[in-house]
Formats: C-alpha cells, structure tokens, sequence
C-alpha cells in the first residue's frame, strides 16, 4: 500500500558555518493494508518530516514514496488533493478550521469530496456520536477542550472513509485520560479496517498498543519490528 | 456543478458574516475606491455642466449697418447658417435690441435719460453667431470678412471678444484635465490601500488555506469562497455609496445649484443612476475579485 524506497530528506544549512541537515537517511519500509503502524522517536528524529512526505508537503531529497503504486513526487501540484483525500490527518495542534463548528469542519472533506447534502446530514452526525461529540456539534474549536478538538480532527480524518489516516503526535497535547481515549479511537478505526499510522514520543501508549513499531533516531530507522516496544 | 456554486455562496457567506469586523473594514476599504470613482464621474458631469454653460455665454455679434434692411439680414443670417462651424444664428432686431435694453434698465433712470435725449432708436440689428468649439471661431470671422453682405456689416465683436473666449476655453479645458487627474490620482491610491487590506485579510487566513489543502481541497475549491466573497464585498460597498451619494447629492444640491447656476446635481445623479450602479458594481466587485484571486494565487503556489 505504502512504500518508502532508500528516502533521504536533508535540508539545506541556513548560514554558511552550519551543515545541511538530514531530517531523513536513507529510509525504507513498507506498510501494508490494515496495519496500525507506530513510528517512534525522539524530537527531531525525522517523524513529523516522515508523515509530511506521505501528504506531500515536503519531497524527498532522494528515494522513492510509493503510494498504491503512483510515485508521491510526480504527482503535480494540481493533482495533489486527490492523494489528499485518500488519506486522513491528524496533527498534534489539531489544525482544524477555526472560523467552522465542529460540525463545519468535519462536513468540509465531504463537501471537497462532493457528497451530497444528504451524505453529509446523514454522515456527519454518525462520527461525531462515534468520537463522544454530538452534543458539541455547534461549538467553535475555541469552545472545546484539548482532547475534544483532537476527536473532531479524528473525526474529520476519517468521515471520507479514507485509505489510511496519519497521526502526527495526536496526544502530544493531551492529558493521560484523553490520551487513553485518542488512542483507543484509532484502534477502533483500525479494526474497522483502515490503515493508521500513529507517530507519537509517548513510552506508555507504544508499550500498550503492541503493535508494528518503526523507531527512527537522527533520521535513520534503527528498529522495525511486530509487537515492538519503546526503546531508545 | 450547481452544488459547487451553492456550497461556494454558502462558505463564502459564512465567512463573510463570521469575519464581522474584517468584512466590515474590507467594505469600507471598497467603498472608499468606489466613492473615488463615483466622485470622478460626478466632476466630469459638473464641468461638462459648466463648460457648456460658458460656451453657451459666448458668441460673436455682428452689428448691421443701420440703412440695412431686415429681408437683407435675414438672407445674412440663412448664409451664416449654412456655415459649417456655425451652431446657432440669433437675430435681434433694432426694435428687439432696444426693447431688451429698455426692460433691462428700466430701473437705471440716469441711462433712461440718456436714451430719450438720443431721440431716435440708436440701436443696430445685430446677428448673434454661436459656434460648438471655440477654436471654431476664427473660421466664421474669416468667413464673415469674404462674405456678400461685408459691405452691410457695421463691425464685428469677435477681435474685441477673443482674448476672453481664449481664456475662459483655457480655463475650463485646465479644471477639467486637473480634476481628472486628481481624481485618477486618488483612486489609484484608494486601489492600493483596497487591494493590500484584502490581500492581508486572506493573509490573515493562509493557516486556514494550508489546513483546507491538506484536507484534500483542490485549489479552485478554496479560492472559490475567497472570490464570491470579494463579490459580496463589492455589492456591499456599492450600495453603501449609492446611498451615501444619494444623501449628498439631496443635501447640497441646493448649494451646487447658487454655486454652478441652473446645476441640478440630484437630478444628474439620478439620471445617470444606471451608469452609476454599473460603474459602482464593476469598479467594487472588480477589484474585490482581482484581489481575491491574486492574494489567494500566491497563497496557493505553494
């Protein structure tokens, strides 16, 4: 489903006496359909740069992303929503919308995606009573708290049924108890059958799941392995 | 597709009333381009009003001699009529000229006086030769000097007049350039300062951009709002000057009338109120959308 083939991202140095970067060495894994998948690491090991090239924000310096067989990379920049929309996102500083309800922001991938009204007043609902929300459906994201926000971006992520979601450090803002509930949320969604890719630095919630874990460490991918734990 | 247009008015109507104060200060911003214009087509109106108004004060006379017969002026005047230049012919006669000159100064009695120790009528019938252009006036003296009845002509005005003619064709045609231009001058500042608060506006936004990007929104998606907003702008600012206008010109249009004589500013307003509407609604919508669509552009590029 997603293939990362010998991918190095190094970022040019921004003063004449520093060195370029390499956010990311020479990199290759592949992610197969269903998998609920964590990429570990500390700050500034590459993890962010990683979920960052799946969407297409940033391309690779070398190496290939294949995602369902197309080249990331060659993908023009007009053609860059359809990838978008096969895959959800959700970010640690939740990005959603801040002039839409909760109920406007998650209605907005439908509408991009062109859902009938009908889809959308039948949809909609439906995930937020999945996230716990719908007596919030009419707030701002001002009027909602941490662990609230980040279910309206989970619900956001996946109300288009998209082919994987990324989760770039979705409980790095969080406290334990909404952790427990983001996390759980993407095990749900990945026992419905769609591909997760959890990026997080939290031990606790890696050495829980008991799943796939990539650990990266100054952009090179150190460890791969079924039922991993957090080490480092 | 109509679903696209529908969900495009609707977002753009949503951020439009949810941006509150920014709308607000985005219509006013408009409104001040529009008012600009507006005011530009107002000046022009007002010195056509008085140009016309001056050229229709000036003329030639040309004096008959007193022996001469009114069969002999009339045919004087159907020759002058034919002349190319020649706009308008008035004939005053002997007895019209003193008539006129009697009811004018019937109030004066030291020139009342003066006319009865004359006696006689000592008046001349004169031809009253008005031309569209005053550059036009040179070619009827010059007609007047080579014509048959030259020998039946006491004197011409025009050497007398045309230092005055000169200046005012001079005056008129000078307010006229330095109004347009400032006018000219002033929207283009009033473009600039438009332009730059929308272009900050949905710079104020370009989080927001990126967030619809990355949630899969193509690019025409995203602009579209951002266009039918500027739109929405335009219409707004439009029918707040149309108002403002309309109020300024009911309010001082008894002042423009004793300043510019016979001027109906309110009248010309709402004569010309489908020109102003359109001008109003494509200068506003016009540049509401151009600087959607290029603030947008470059926040799209990337």
């Amino acid at each position: 489903m997603l293939r990362f083939e010998k991918v190095s991202k190094i970022y040019p140095a921004n003063h004449p006496d520093n060195q370029p970067t390499a956010a990311l060495d020479d990199i290759s894994f592949e992610i197969k359909e269903k998998e609920f998948i964590s990429i570990v690491g500390k700050s500034g090991a590459g993890k962010t740069t990683l979920l960052k090239m799946i969407l297409a924000e940033e391309k690779p310096t070398s190496g290939k992303i294949i995602f369902d067989d197309q080249d990331i990379e060659k993908i023009e920049t007009k053609h860059l929503s359809g990838l978008r929309r096969k895959i959800g996102a959700v970010f640690q500083d939740y990005k959603l919308l801040s002039s839409k309800t909760a109920y406007e922001n998650i209605a907005y991938v439908l509408e991009v995606i062109g859902a009938t009204e009908k889809e959308i007043q039948r949809d909609v609902p439906e995930v937020l009573k999945l996230v716990g929300l719908a007596d919030k459906a009419n707030n701002f994201p001002t009027e909602l708290s941490g662990g609230e926000r980040q279910r309206v971006a989970i619900a956001r992520a996946l109300i288009h049924r998209p082919e994987i979601i990324l989760a770039d450090e979705p409980t790095g803002n969080l406290d334990p108890y909404n952790t427990l509930e983001i996390i759980r949320l993407l095990l749900t969604i990945n026992e419905l059958g769609t591909t997760v890719v959890l990026s997080t630095h939290n031990r606790e919630v890696i050495n829980r799941l008991e799943k796939r874990v990539i650990t990266l460490e100054n952009g090179k991918l150190i460890r791969d392995e079924e039922g991993g734990r957090f080490i480092l | 597709m109509l679903t696209i247009l529908k969900r495009t008015i609707r977002l753009a109507w949503l951020n439009f009333t949810r941006d509150g104060t920014l709308a607000l200060a985005n219509v006013f911003v408009i409104s001040m381009v529009v008012a600009a214009i507006t005011s530009l087509f107002l000046f022009k109106g007002i010195t056509n009003f008085e140009i016309n108004r001056l050229q229709d004060k000036v003329d030639i006379s040309v004096y008959f001699k007193y022996e001469t017969t009114e069969d002999d002026i009339l045919k004087a005047k159907d020759e002058l009529a034919k002349v190319p230049e020649v706009k308008e012919v008035e004939y005053v006669s002997k007895d019209q000229a003193l008539a006129d000159f009697t009811s004018k100064h019937k109030n004066d009695p030291v020139l009342m006086a003066s006319l009865a120790e004359v006696g006689a009528n000592p008046f001349l019938a004169v031809l009253n030769v008005k031309s569209a252009l005053a550059s036009q006036y040179q070619g009827i003296s010059n007609f007047l000097v080579t014509a048959d009845f030259q020998n039946s002509i006491e004197k011409v005005d025009y050497s007398e007049r045309k230092p005055v003619i000169d200046k005012i064709f001079s005056f008129t045609s000078g307010l006229n350039t330095a109004g347009i231009v400032f006018s000219i001058l002033l929207a283009m500042v009033a473009i600039l300062v438009a332009f730059n608060t929308i272009r900050i506006a949905i710079y104020n936004s370009r989080e927001e951009l990126k967030i619809q990007r990355l949630v899969g929104a193509s690019n025409s998606f995203i602009r579209g709002p951002f266009v039918v907003q500027g739109v929405m702008v335009g219409f707004f600012a439009t029918i707040a000057c149309l108002l403002i206008f309309l109020l300024i010109a009911w309010g001082i249009n008894s002042k423009m009338d004793t300043l510019f004589s016979g001027l109906n500013l309110l009248g010309f307003y709402v004569h010309n109120l489908g020109w102003i509407v359109l001008i109003q609604l494509l200068t506003g919508i016009g540049l509401g959308v151009i600087s959607s669509l290029i603030a947008t552009r470059k926040f799209l590029e990337t």
